[in-house]
């Protein structure tokens, strides 16, 4: 299976483990990952905040290289995954956007015919690969440990396309047939306040501490995300959280293929754990002949 | 004839009414789904069911001075709950445009700021460097608060979790001329 992968910005900086995961991952399930050559930033949140087809058509760069490729896209920032699906959908679907965009693509010698699938990595590994397949892969169960898998919102909302927008049980499933124990985490959907973080930290501190009780209060060890931008506000401003509400987090947060890594057996530099700022020892260790 | 504040309320409108499924906005039965379920709606001048109401009563501008719309952080949650089907969210970042074109967004929010900065470094390389970004908007919005990021900064460096460059991306001609087709063409 090959596909073509869109690793996005906050992968070559803070997510950088996030990057040496997946391909880390990948290669161990067989899964061949083509980086889409000369991509550019898809302008998350914040282009579209100040021009709208603008932000469409400097996506749809990024989906008429893809389709130059011929395979599925696949990226694991949730982020960039809601911008390329919406414009993938309204060149599909729009016909006054789609002129536009396509006007201006021609402008740079590229055409988009909107034949490109835009995937989400877990997506990928849950149903394209399936749990049968990747469970005699796997060389180390993840026998008690307790995780609190975390959503948030752009992964399955709005488009809701391989999981529910509401509840979703992706990485629920995937980690309990790996031998994990999902806690009760009822809040694995909500908000972390993304920019918010930066741009309205008091509020973005409450928004993180409301989601880091809600892991503590059900002993989660670890929680495990599928974003970029939720991995960092909830590991980085742990410190910051526990000085404003008296709290004492000190709970690490790693991307789902850093686990899922673990449990192909994969040895820890290979997957960059390691890197984290909230350390994953203690949590972990166990499963590299450490003592638990 | 209509007052300059009318004319402005009905471009508005018009602009809302023409983004993707944005007449959907008409069919607001007004039942505070989106505002129960917003993060972020308490910190709101307008919750994001007054925005709706307050749009029907032309008092739009008065929604855009207020922080409200720049308290979104898209979750979408309101988008996927609406029983009307109203997208919500996409809304929302067509009221930040307006709020900017217009220049009618809250003078003390960073969050146009920030927004601005994204923009012009993409424009620029083609890529965003999360360095560059947040360097670039404390300085420009609160520099002394830029100390209270060192920590964190340094810590992210020693795992080799920062970039220190932009990188530009080989076709940056190419998509400049994508951008400036659209910024031509008056439809942006």
């Amino acid at each position: 299976m090959r596909y073509s992968y869109y690793p996005g910005c906050s992968l070559e900086a803070t997510a950088k483990p996030y990057d040496i995961s997946v391909r880390a991952v990948c290669q161990a399930l067989d899964l061949g990952l083509d980086e889409v050559e000369d991509w550019n930033c898809c302008g998350a949140t914040s282009y579209i905040s100040i021009r709208e087809l603008t932000a469409f058509a400097i996506s749809a760069r990024n989906l008429a290289l893809a389709e130059k490729m011929g395979n599925d896209l696949v990226t694991v920032c949730p982020a960039c995954y809601t911008v390329l699906n919406k414009t993938n959908i309204y060149m599909r679907e729009k016909e006054d956007i789609k002129k536009t965009v396509s006007e201006a693509l021609a402008v740079a010698n590229l055409k988009y015919d909107g034949t490109v699938k835009v995937r989400h990595l877990l997506d990928i590994i849950v149903n394209d690969i399936g749990l049968e397949k990747i469970n005699p892969k796997i060389s180390q169960r993840l026998g008690g440990l307790k995780i609190a898998p975390y959503y948030g919102c752009q992964i399955s909302r709005p488009h809701g396309t391989f999981d529910d927008p509401e509840f979703p049980m992706t990485m629920d499933n995937l980690f309990s047939s790996l031998g994990a124990e999902v806690v009760n985490f009822p809040l694995k959907a909500k908000c972390c306040g993304g920019m918010l973080m930066t741009t309205e930290p008091e509020e973005g501190l409450n928004l993180i501490k409301i989601l880091l009780s809600c892991a503590q209060d059900n002993n989660a060890e670890l929680i495990v995300t599928a974003c970029p931008l939720c991995e960092i506000n909830l590991e980085a401003y742990q410190k910051k959280v526990n000085r404003k509400f008296k709290t004492d987090f000190s709970i690490p947060a790693i991307y789902f293929t850093q686990l899922l890594g673990v449990a192909l057996g994969l040895p820890k530099e290979k997957l960059a754990i390691g890197k984290e700022l909230v350390s994953s020892e203690k949590v972990l260790d166990r499963f590299y002949g450490g003592k638990r | 004839m209509m007052g300059t504040k009318e004319k402005l309320n009905q471009t508005f409108l018009e602009d809302i009414y023409s983004i993707p499924d944005g007449e959907k906005l008409k069919a607001c039965i007004q039942c505070g789904t989106c505002s129960a379920s917003c993060p972020t709606s308490h910190l709101m001048d307008y919750t994001p069911r007054q925005i709706i109401s307050a749009f029907r009563a032309g008092m739009l501008d008065r929604v855009l001075k207020s922080n409200t719309v720049w308290m979104c952080a898209s979750c979408y949650y309101c988008t996927v709950r609406c029983p009307s089907g109203i997208k919500l969210t996409d809304i929302m970042y067509e009221l930040k445009r307006l709020g900017i074109k217009y220049k009618l967004y809250p003078p003390k929010n960073s969050s146009p700021v920030m927004a601005r900065i994204f923009v012009d470094n993409l424009n620029q390389f083609g890529r965003s460097a999360e360095t560059v970004l947040l360097s670039l908007f404390f300085l420009k919005t609160k520099p002394f608060k830029i100390l209270d990021y060192v920590p964190l900064g340094w810590k992210l460096f020693t795992k080799g979790r920062i970039s220190t460059s932009n990188k530009t991306i080989k076709g940056k001609d190419d998509l400049v001329k994508i951008i400036e087709y659209i910024e031509k063409k008056g439809v942006a």
